[in-house]
């Protein structure tokens, strides 16, 4: 029997016959044959696994390993023998002695009918779109020998471009109607901003009453970008922007280089995911014209040093001063699509969020002020640009809130994506650069601030400078590893015991310090219901990324993306941390300097409030 | 929407979800229901409805714009709908078309001024051995010729 | 002026007569084996147009196990030219119903669903009065006719103006809240429908004839009909004809004999099937009606002299291009550019070349489509083609003085 968990109609389901773990046993596994071959596979492999695993090429389009099967588009049919008409091989489990074929005559004609199909009505050149050679549209059409619009071609666009929101451009004239979007933004993430609307040739990918997707509760999340197949739908692109600053004489242009961005930058020139780029990417950015290249895992060490005192705080004040109204478990703030997915779904609970900004936007204040004097740089003329791995953060640096600088506090979010065209169009490619350090004076940062982009990270982070400040001793795990932190189970949970802390936290002995982490929306959104049905009261802090796996399945990191890819990057960020010299936020030299000579009340002090803390805008999920 | 016409509606649909449940099944239930009462479902309707049964907006939206005769938008107080398959035109329905357009003064997908009356076509009633056919707001009307369908219509209110 | 007459008609099996009940007596007496055997030996195929055979339908769901088992009825008639349910709607609700109890006893349901196209809401009122009627006598409820244990209920669900409801998965979506999208085969209703439950989809014709198999006996049945077709089938005339309206024929008649039932003059072409059928000219009326042959859902279009076979091809490809849900590539586009192909033949701007493309791509629609709308859409644009090349293009198309 077929169980409904997900929320997307059975309409655009499979069928998951159960595989037998046992496949031994008689009827486990099922002798076929495709094409010349005759192999045996377990019970309940569809077709298209079957294929795969025997090196046989089968097209996909609406297909895509992270979310549940379509069986729309209709190109992956093939030939059963016995059956009139042609079966989709992602859908067909396999379940009798079947032959199938998967070239023969009319299976070739269907799959170019549908290429050919698609074509006629795709509008848009390759040329000027940003998925030029990374298209899978493009590539059917190559492989099936496409020549001719055989159906004809759409001369106008149907439906105008939707520019409204800062993070993700849609173009509705290059869609192919997958419905990918739809399933990741209703079944993975669990937003519900996409669906299809209309019947019929009419069908198109909309919003609530086709608004403009600034209007609707989008958290600019971007995980509908990165399944997206054709260019219909891209992130808000700044580079032109940025050429310009760049090329102006008179603006300092800074960046700042996540981690996330560094672990995937390496698949946009051909190199195989799980190689990181850090140091040759400060080569190649000040060869394009930045004027200072830093990295943001120094912020990511100064969110450590503000977050971690900020529950310090909290934890004193439910325990020693027994205040009622403190809002525990603190969840990270870190991550903006999860801030906007709060703010929309769940805005009676903001007070649980910690005040403390992103690396990013703290970044950006501490330059347009500390670095501004320490430089002798006129504030108005610094240029700060990001770059992450994440679409949101795009909307992130335009709240109207990040300006506590006095000025912008971060100008530009740069995608990974967008900054490897940028090197490419300056003729540099990447993996050759010779490997320089960052600037001063933030300098090189702490491995804490590195893992912020897998999931886990900032617990991890936190817990080791947490654990350290109470206790007076490093987290008690081999090599620093805090194992329950890890790992892309959807909600990890796990506790450390606080034991013979130092005098000032003596209020925290014995305390077992729980904690939760979660990654994608839908998990997210999990952990609030738990949060509602009062089942984390003893949780002391929580951590949520609104993407699968992380940052480093950010919106903005390099298309496609998969399970196993992600799992790539998070070890080569993990590798890359362990090679470093300096572990904890707090042993960060470049953090005690600027505690010592600007920040001087200490993290949550007066100035760091002002600065590097921020508060929410209770926007609630109704649409007007 | 006046405040009090928003509490009205939302009481409305309170009750039509207690009446046909919770449940993702009875989605076209209650909308039908604000359908023939409303002649359109609103989208202060629609959100109502999805935070009623914990569906998302845009699902709601996606399954009525799906059928026919369920609407978004506005439309007059009484709903025509004519058959435009092939027995129907076969029967001639092209007359009663330009009749009905030539008293009303609008063309078909539109609604009169006064809000009385929406025209559209529809697809074959199952009338085919009496058409022309049509449907005013559930009632079939079949055996059509001119004269009668505008007098139907023109005693709408 | 609405459509609520009722008929004295005259048929061999369903139009015969019945008293209401009965069947479900019967049911409950010869039970649950013997019910399937009498459906199997009268080789009685789903009269919806798609002739699935009944008894392996409620075979195969009887056969399932689970705890809670539908019987759905397709009351969603909606191909053109169809009227053969209204009228048993309207005029036997009794069989329907009945049927539905015996479907429901058969396979172990204790849930029936109407599914009554939105076309059809002015008859809603009369059929839940029935069905009040049917409880008041025990026919409908708990225990019915006093058999221990056999819960059964009807409940009527209105469609909202979808012709791909009339498909069965996409009827269970619909049913279930969802866009009226069919689903991906298999896994197949009959062990996993609606919410996730066995469930039998039959067509009211299909349903209406299962009481009058059980009562006189599978022999009986296929006394009419031929070998592979057995029984009558209601044959719903429209068009150019005198007498159009609901028959009740034998199958294995021919064209010919129908067309002079109906009182049909100087008929060019028949539509056989409705808009997904195939269009037979006059050379072929000596084809008889039956799965052997000319299968269909009972729908019979007449087209006189006087009709252009281009409008009518246009009419057609217009009704599947609003219907299509729009899920599929093939049928999706394929069915606007066959629209489109139509159009440019009205225009005069077309070449032969791209018509056999056209042709082909309506080859790949047949096969390549996820549901009976894709792959059935493009038969009567090749067949029209194919049958009226000289009307259609030596004459420019203008055969006719109007549609």
């Amino acid at each position: 029997m077929h169980k409904k968990e997900s929320r997307i109609p059975i309409s655009q389901q499979p069928f998951k016959v159960e595989k037998p773990s046992d496949t031994s046993t008689i009827g486990g596994m099922i002798s076929i044959q495709i094409n010349e071959k005759k192999v045996s596979v377990p019970l309940g492999t569809t077709i298209l696994e079957a294929c795969r695993d025997n090196q046989i090429h089968i097209p996909t389009l609406c297909n895509h390993d992270d979310l549940c099967v379509a069986g729309v588009c209709r190109i992956c049919v093939v030939e059963v023998e016995g059956m009139r008409t042609l079966q989709t091989s992602c859908t067909y489990p396999i379940t009798t002695p079947i032959k199938i074929h998967t070239s023969t005559p009319m299976v070739r004609k269907a799959r170019r009918h549908i290429i050919d199909l698609l074509l006629s009505e795709h509008y848009g050149e390759c040329y000027s779109c940003f998925r030029n050679e990374n298209c899978e549209l493009q590539t059917l059409a190559k492989e099936y020998g496409v020549d001719d619009y055989t159906f004809g071609h759409i001369t106008q666009p149907r439906y105008k471009i939707d520019r409204s929101s800062a993070s993700v451009i849609r173009d509705m004239n290059k869609c192919v109607l997958c419905k990918r979007c739809v399933r990741t933004c209703i079944d993975l993430q669990e937003v519900g901003v996409l669906e299809a609307i209309n019947r019929g040739h009419e069908t198109h990918v909309g919003t609530f009453l086709d608004k403009p997707l600034a209007e609707v509760i989008c958290i600019n999340c971007g995980q509908c970008i990165n399944r997206c197949p054709t260019g219909a739908l891209r992130a808000n692109d700044p580079s032109d922007d940025i050429w310009e600053a760049i090329d102006d004489p008179k603006k300092h242009v800074v960046i700042q280089t996540a981690p996330s961005p560094r672990a995937a930058i390496g698949e946009e020139f051909g190199i195989e995911p799980g190689k990181s780029f850090t140091l040759e990417l400060n080569t190649a950015l000040r060869r394009i014209g930045f004027d200072r290249v830093f990295d943001t895992n120094f912020s990511a060490d100064l969110t450590i040093m503000e977050e971690g005192t900020e529950l310090l705080t909290r934890l004193k004040k439910a325990l020693v001063d027994k205040d009622k109204s403190v809002k525990l478990p603190q969840f990270t703030s870190c991550s903006p699509g999860w801030i906007k997915f709060i703010e929309h779904f769940y805005p009676e609970y903001l007070d649980y969020l910690s005040t403390a900004k992103s690396p990013q936007q703290m970044f950006g204040a501490v330059l347009k002020t500390f670095y501004a004097k320490e430089a002798k740089i006129d504030p108005a003329d610094i240029v700060t640009v990001a770059l992450m791995p994440c679409s949101a953060k795009k909307f992130e640096c335009n709240r109207p809130e990040m300006s506590s600088s006095g000025f912008k506090d971060v100008d530009y979010g740069l995608t990974t994506r967008e900054m490897a065209k940028m090197i490419k169009e300056a003729g540099i490619y990447l993996p050759e650069m010779p490997k320089t350090h960052f600037d001063e004076p933030f300098g090189d940062a702490s491995g804490a601030g590195l893992i912020f982009g897998a999931t886990g990270g900032v617990m991890e982070a936190a817990l080791r400078t947490v654990y350290e400040l109470v206790t007076g001793r490093e987290v008690p795990f081999d090599h620093l590893r805090i194992d329950p932190c890890r790992g892309f189970e959807g909600i990890k949970q796990a506790s450390v015991k606080l034991e013979k802390c130092l005098p000032d936290y003596k209020f925290l002995e014995g305390v077992e310090v729980k904690f939760l982490v979660a990654h994608g929306t839908a998990n997210a959104g999990k952990v609030m219901e738990m949060l509602r049905r009062g089942e984390l009261n003893d949780v002391h802090f929580v951590e949520i990324m609104a993407c699968p796996g992380g940052c480093l399945g950010g919106g903005g990191q390099p298309i496609p993306t998969s399970e196993e890819i992600r799992k790539k990057r998070a070890r080569a960020i993990y590798e890359e941390e362990e090679s470093l010299p300096i572990r904890k936020s707090h042993e960060n030299p470049h953090i005690k300097y600027i505690y010592e000579k600007f920040l001087t009340e200490g993290p949550c002090g007066k100035l760091s409030h002002k600065l590097l803390h921020t508060h929410y805008t209770k926007r609630g999920k109704f649409i007007s | 929407m006046l405040v009090f016409e928003k509490n009205s509606l939302s009481q409305e649909i309170e009750n039509l979800v207690l009446q046909y449940g919770a449940n993702r099944s009875a989605l076209l239930q209650i909308l039908q229901a604000i359908q023939r009462k409303h002649k359109y479902i609103s989208d202060f309707a629609q959100q109502e409805v999805a935070r009623l049964m914990n569906i998302h907006p845009v699902e709601v939206n996606s399954v009525i714009s799906f059928y026919s005769f369920l609407h978004s938008k506005l439309q007059g107080r009484n709903i025509v709908k004519l058959c435009k398959t092939i027995s129907c035109d076969m029967a001639g329905k092209n007359n009663i078309e330009s009749a009905i357009k030539r008293e009303l003064g609008i063309s078909f997908n539109e609604t009169t001024n006064d809000n009385r009356i929406s025209l559209e076509y529809t697809s074959c009633l199952g009338q085919c051995d009496c058409g022309p056919a049509m449907i005013i707001n559930e009632k079939v009307y079949t055996k059509l010729d001119p004269e009668t369908a505008v007098n139907l219509l023109n005693e709408l209110k | 002026m609405q459509n609520k007459t009722k008929t004295k008609r005259s048929g061999q099996i369903i139009f015969s007569p019945y008293s209401p009940g009965e069947g479900i007596k019967k049911a409950l007496s010869i039970g649950r084996e013997n019910i399937l055997f009498e459906l199997k030996s009268s080789v009685l195929k789903g009269r919806g147009g798609a002739g699935f055979p009944t008894s392996t339908k409620w075979m195969l769901s009887a056969a399932a196990v689970a705890d809670k088992k539908f019987i759905v009825c397709n009351a969603d008639e909606g191909e053109p030219g169809t009227f053969k349910d209204r009228v048993l709607l309207n005029e036997y609700p009794e069989l329907i119903f009945d049927g539905m109890v015996i479907a429901g006893f058969t396979i172990g349901a204790q849930t029936g669903i109407v599914y009554l196209r939105g076309e059809y809401e002015y008859m809603l009122e009369e059929l839940e009065d029935y069905l009040i009627k049917m409880r008041e006598k025990n026919l409908l409820g708990k225990s019915i006719l006093g058999k221990e244990g056999f819960d059964f209920d009807i409940s009527i669900r209105l469609g909202s103006g979808a012709y791909v409801c009339g498909e069965e998965t996409a009827l269970i979506e619909s049913l279930e809240g969802y866009r009226g999208e069919p689903r991906n085969r298999p896994p197949y209703p009959v062990d996993t429908g609606y919410m996730g439950y066995p469930t039998v989809v039959n067509n009211v014709e299909t349903l209406s004839v299962v009481p009058h198999i059980l009562i006189k006996g599978a022999e009986w049945f296929k006394k009419f009909g031929t070998e592979k077709s057995a029984g009558t089938k209601l044959f719903s005339v429209s068009g150019d004809c005198g007498k159009p309206g609901v028959y009740e024929l034998p199958w294995g008649i021919s064209v010919e004999q129908l067309l002079e039932l109906v009182e049909a003059k100087n008929t060019k072409a028949v539509q056989v099937g409705g808009a997904s059928g195939t269009c037979v000219p006059k050379s072929q009326f000596h084809r008889k009606f039956g799965y052997e042959d000319l299968p269909t859902g009972g729908s019979i279009i007449i087209f006189n002299e006087s009709r252009s076979m281009l409008k009518v091809l246009k009419n057609f490809m217009e009704f599947f291009v609003e219907e299509s849900c729009g899920q599929c590539t093939p049928c999706r586009i394929g069915n606007t550019k066959l629209l489109e192909g139509v159009e440019k033949i009205e225009k005069g701007d077309f070449s032969y070349a791209y018509l056999n493309t056209l042709k082909d791509l309506g080859k790949t629609m047949q096969v390549a489509s996820k549901c009976g709308l894709g792959q059935s859409s493009p038969n009567s644009f090749i067949s029209i083609l194919e049958n009226f090349k000289d009307e259609i293009f030596h004459t420019n198309g203008r055969g006719g003085k109007n549609a």
